[in-house]
């Protein structure tokens, strides 16, 4: 028994003392995994922040808009314009789905909003995969790709590249929904649509906008992660990744989703590193929502989440 | 108002005809081999080109030689997204046609079917996956996964990794890492590993690999830490693409990185691009088209515009495992046709055919594979064959093998095999063959 | 004209009260109960009862399950798959452990512990609410899959790592393992899920159902009146893992006959939630017809090419289904929002009045 005591609360730390650089470099590791993680959560926060629907097809639209790209860049598109006619692409999804999803489910509850984004998962991975195939696609945009040594910790070119990405997009979109005109227009659907209706706000273009900005963040998360593991089916699969991320750091917050994708980045390898070999290692996926799981039972609605306010 | 009526009426229609939808007739002169395949989904990538090799062997059968001793193959392909419910339902549904064999190409639904077998008749061939106790025959008649298990596999490795050090004894305190998938499949080799690392004194690290492997900093971390000489993989899907990368991006030799045969093929090795440079894999076939069978592939069967995918991609390593998988079931018929006359055979006696097959290195000539794969003879004790492996390398463009047949350690593997035959053979509630009175 | 109840006085209170309180109801229940215990296991091949009966009963108790915690209760849960292989699991367990236990009750035992693990996980919902409940729910999922993959103990130390159902007879007749006939499996999940759908129905009429409704609608006004919303929570949490866990334990014993841990992985959950909320949400029949919808409509677009005579590539005619069924489910909730159920129910107001216009 004090066996197990010791390996979980003495053994890990000792060795986090012992070699201070190997600990750089696993929170190192974590920062840039969670930024990764951020990316995703963003497409996310956006939808949900603007009209108050929770895309469960976010995760597919990251592989739709990777797909897209590589395929494009497949057929010998010089690298800008394959970028450009992908974004093209999403706004024009955008627009499908305003008018065959929301436009008809329009003020219905959240939980059939959900379903309905459910269904679009359903119909976006029959899609892009009758349209670009189901094979695993290299993807090479020139984002340099090697690893380098700072101060003895190892540094990969990508995933530094990811990590500015990430913060400079988010750094974007805080100016943009708190700072212009239509992001507080934004911000006004998303809490009452009717009332925001009725100063007129035109709710239809705001969703194209919304939905067209968070595909165009899905395209970027998703060059960033088809760079590491080319992209093929499962980059859909990151957003399950994600979600431990948006509850840590609220649903409705642009600057919740970083600092939710560095808890839950540095959290999870560091949990797996130095508490994994205690239980047989593999432990990240659980470790990741126990982690947002405790944060939440100390703020229900997540680190930077908007306080719910609730009528009796 | 008028949409939701239609909509009742179209669907409760629709929900009557669905299943019934589900019968159909084979023909006399033919044999029926259903074809489970993932040609969709997380594992496309993989079994993609298994499905185009074993349609592209069955194809040339039917072309070049009017089928097998003049009885054609006809097959169906089945999507089963690799999801053991649709697998299921496809194996179901295709029962009907009167199917000989089934090769489930996943180990999950593999489990489903080993009961299903010796009540339907149907021989389950799963060639190097499956429920590795299954190749004590005495205990599975009806089971077979020639030409070798992952037991073996991972025994053969290690004896690779041993003539690379200069000799089995100097592995003593050498490490040697396992990264494998976090579900039966990726801990198969584990007891095997463990065994033997106590039995030649290497030091061994299991690393496990969350499902679906998207993401492995941890794992790499840790590896690097340790700082192995060798690094083995049991990988499936998504995780042997970011692998390999991560691998490239620490710094790894990638000739000190061994994949096992499902996680050392073409696709695996794209994303990493140029990193992925030396890295190795083991398999039990040759990769590469230099065969006359890939010529005659070729020539009867895309020249005439029926290949099951591009041409281009024949000759990936998991398209010739699709070709070697074929042509072991054909061959299997073929034997059971020596005793049982040339017609369209049922399932007990293509059983038998799979059980006597003997594939001697003379005939592999004739079928133009000399050299593609090792000649096998399986016997009733023996499901295994306790077939040999090569040693493939990624070059950049291609694999080429780089080393010859490494047999595996029989006497360590056989007695665990036996083992756990008659732990899984009694929770089904067989009970055991005796091989001798059968002959 | 048919469906009138005029005529129907009702002179005790219990008659009125009963669950099904119109006789053409009660008639057509009882017949539709007594067909579907006779007809399938006489008249079904075995493709339909093993590919689609079987499997539509173990996916309807757990939809129920679900449908009693998320749609009566108001608790949106993703763990159902976690809550599934607890039962599984527990049952493979006790099975193998007490070879003499009779079936049913090692099902019955399974869904207690089942039960027990969702209470556990049903704290935290009374500090989070929504979708951040769902999201720690999913805590559970991945814990509890991780759990079974990681400890041998469970799957009984079997180098295959997967747990297979051991042959079992109910009344003499052998109801799991490898010579079980799909008429007998049949037969016992549509038993349980008889049963356990009479015991959801009155739960949900009764002063527990109430309180799980007040609780979903208005929580701070039902704690003002008094429904204490530990218990209830709670109590929902652990009913419903109840049912979802012997219907985990009935989909390894009945229907798969062995499963690993990946049978049981966030796929089902996720799958158990559609069917859930396109068959509607606080329904009992909505359970099943969401079970009945996910089930029958991609073997319906499987097949249709089949009858359509086209001979469509396999990947192709997959995606296509894929596309199809999203569309289908997009389509339909357009057309009724509140599910399958409340398309029932409109079904039957007509036919209170049919064949007349009004």
């Amino acid at each position: 028994m004090s066996e197990i005591l010791y390996g979980v609360l003495v053994a890990p730390f000792r060795d986090m003392a012992g070699s201070p650089a190997f600990l750089a470099e696993v929170v190192l590791g974590g920062v840039f995994a969670g930024l990764l993680y951020s990316l995703v959560a963003l497409g996310f926060v956006l939808i949900f922040k603007a009209s108050g629907v929770f895309n469960f097809a976010q995760g597919v639209m990251v592989l739709f808009a990777a797909l897209t790209l590589v395929g494009l860049l497949e057929r010998g598109l010089p690298v800008v314009v394959a970028l450009v006619l992908t974004a093209l692409v999403m706004v024009a999804l955008a627009f499908a789905i305003e008018r065959a999803v929301l436009r008809p489910l329009v003020n219905q509850e959240h939980i059939i909003l959900f379903m309905a984004t459910i269904g679009l998962n359903f119909f976006l991975e029959g899609f892009g995969e009758m349209v670009w195939g189901a094979n695993v696609k290299k993807l090479d945009v020139g984002i340099p790709d090697r690893t380098f040594v700072m101060a003895g910790i190892q540094v990969n070119q990508l995933e530094l590249f990811a990590a500015v990405t990430a913060a400079v997009l988010v750094a974007v979109l805080a100016v943009f929904f708190h700072g212009t005109r239509i992001g507080r227009a934004l911000r006004a659907v998303a809490d009452d649509h009717e009332a925001a209706l009725s100063i007129g706000i035109p709710l239809k273009t705001i969703w194209v906008i919304v939905w067209s900005v968070a595909g165009i963040v899905a395209m970027v998360a998703g060059i960033m992660w088809g760079a590491k593991s080319g992209v093929q089916f499962s980059l859909s699969l990151i957003a399950l990744k994600a979600l431990p991320v948006l509850i840590l750091g609220g649903f409705t917050s642009v600057p919740g989703a970083i600092a939710g994708g560095l808890i839950v980045g540095v959290g999870e390898k560091l949990g797996e590193v130095y508490w994994g070999p205690l239980v047989g290692g593999a432990i990240e996926n659980w470790f990741a929502y126990v982690v947002a799981l405790a944060f939440l039972l100390v703020r229900p609605q997540g680190l930077f989440g908007e306080k719910i306010i609730e009528r009796v | 108002m008028r949409s939701r009526t239609a909509l009742i009426g179209m669907l409760s229609a629709a929900l009557v005809a669905g299943p019934l939808l589900a019968a159909a007739v084979a023909q006399p002169k033919e044999m029926f081999i259903p074809l489970l395949v993932y040609r969709t989904g997380a594992y496309a990538p993989s079994g993609i080109p298994i499905a185009n090799g074993f349609v592209d062997y069955f194809t040339l059968l039917n072309e070049r030689d009017g089928g097998i001793n003049g009885i054609r193959v006809a097959w169906e392909e089945c999507e089963t997204q690799y999801d053991t419910k649709q697998g299921v339902e496809c194996y179901e549904r295709l029962k009907s046609k009167n199917p000989v064999l089934v090769n489930p190409y996943s180990t999950g639904i593999t489990y489903q079917l080993i009961p299903k077998a010796s009540v339907d008749k149907v021989v389950v061939f799963s060639m190097g996956y499956g429920n590795t106790a299954a190749a004590d025959g005495r205990w599975f008649p009806w089971v077979f996964s020639f030409p070798t298990t992952y037991w073996s596999q991972a025994s053969a490795v290690i004896r690779y990794i041993g003539q690379q050090e200069g000799g089995l004894d100097k592995l003593k305190a050498k490490k040697i890492v396992h990264v494998f998938h976090n579900s039966p499949y990726g801990k198969e080799a584990n007891t095997t590993l463990e065994t033997l690392a106590r039995q030649l004194g290497f030091e061994l690290t299991l690393l496990a690999v969350d499902h679906p492997g998207q993401e492995q900093k941890s794992t790499w971390l840790q590896v690097r830490r340790i700082n192995p000489d060798w690094i083995f993989m049991s990988g499936w899907g998504v995780m042997n693409q970011v692998a390999v990368k991560e691998a490239a991006a620490i710094g790894f030799k990638m000739d000190h990185f061994i994949g096992n045969w499902w996680s050392a093929n073409d696709s695996d090795v794209v994303p990493a691009g140029d990193g992925a440079k030396g890295y190795k894999g083991a398999t039990f076939h040759a990769p590469g088209t230099a065969f006359k069978v890939h010529q005659d592939i070729v020539k009867f069967v895309y020249d005439k515009g029926k290949g099951g995918g591009k041409k281009e991609e024949m000759g990936a390593p998991l398209y010739n495992r699709g070709v070697v998988n074929a042509m072991l079931s054909a061959e299997a018929i073929r034997t059971a046709m020596t005793k049982y006359g040339n017609k369209a055979l049922t399932g007990e006696q293509v059983r038998w055919g799979f059980e006597n097959l003997n594939l001697t290195e003379a005939r592999l000539d004739q079928l133009g594979m000399k050299g593609f794969t090792h000649p096998i003879k399986v016997t009733c004790e023996d499901h295994e064959g306790n077939g040999p492996i090569l040693v493939q390398q990624w070059d950049g463009t291609k694999w080429t093998l780089v080393s010859d047949w490494i047999a595996p350690m029989r006497e360590v593997v056989r007695p665990k095999i036996e083992a756990a035959a008659i732990e899984e053979g009694k929770k089904l509630g067989y009970t055991e063959r005796d091989c001798a009175k059968e002959k | 004209m048919i469906y009138r109840e005029a005529g129907q006085f009702k002179t005790t209170y219990a008659s009125d009260q009963a669950v099904f309180p119109i006789v053409q109801d009660r008639v057509v229940v009882a017949l539709a109960v007594v067909a579907a215990f006779v007809v399938p296991p006489l008249v079904a091949d075995e493709y339909w009862l093993q590919a689609v009966l079987i499997p539509l009963l173990v996916y309807s108790l757990a939809a129920l399950g679900l449908n009693l915690l998320t749609g009566y209760a108001g608790q949106l849960s993703l763990g159902t798959g976690g809550f599934m292989a607890v039962g599984a699991y527990a049952a493979f367990k006790l099975a193998t452990a007490f070879p003499q236990l009779n079936i049913i009750l090692a099902f019955l035992l399974s869904g207690a512990a089942a039960a027990a693990i969702g209470l556990v996980f049903g704290i935290p919902s009374l500090r989070i609410k929504g979708f951040y409940l769902a999201v720690a729910t999913l805590a559970a999922q991945f814990f509890l899959i991780w759990l079974f993959n990681k400890v041998p103990w469970f799957v009984n130390y079997a180098s295959s790592g997967t747990i297979t159902a051991p042959p079992r007879t109910v009344f003499g007749v052998m109801v799991s393992g490898p010579t079980a006939t799909p008429q007998a499996r049949y037969v016992t999940a549509l038993a349980l899920v008889a049963v356990g759908a009479l015991v959801a129905k009155n739960l949900v009429r009764g002063r527990v159902g109430r309180s799980w409704m007040a609780i979903r609608d208005r929580d701070i006004a039902a704690e003002i009146i008094g429904v204490r919303p530990l218990r209830t929570k709670l109590l929902a949490f652990g009913i419903s893992s109840f049912y979802c866990g012997v219907a985990g334990a009935e989909l390894v014993f009945l229907y798969l006959g062995s499963a690993e841990t990946l049978a049981f992985d966030i796929s089902l959950s996720f799958l158990i939630l559609f069917m859930v909320i396109i068959g509607g949400l606080g329904s009992v029949l909505g359970s099943f017809l969401g079970a009945a919808f996910i089930v029958l409509v991609p073997i319906l677009l499987t097949n249709a090419p089949h009858l359509a005579g086209l001979a469509l590539p396999v990947a192709l005619q997959k995606q296509m289904e894929l596309m199809v069924f999203g569309g289908l489910i997009i389509f339909f909730l357009i057309v009724e929002p509140n599910g399958l159920a409340r398309l029932w129910q409109i079904a039957k107001e007509k036919l209170r009045l049919w064949p007349f216009p009004h």
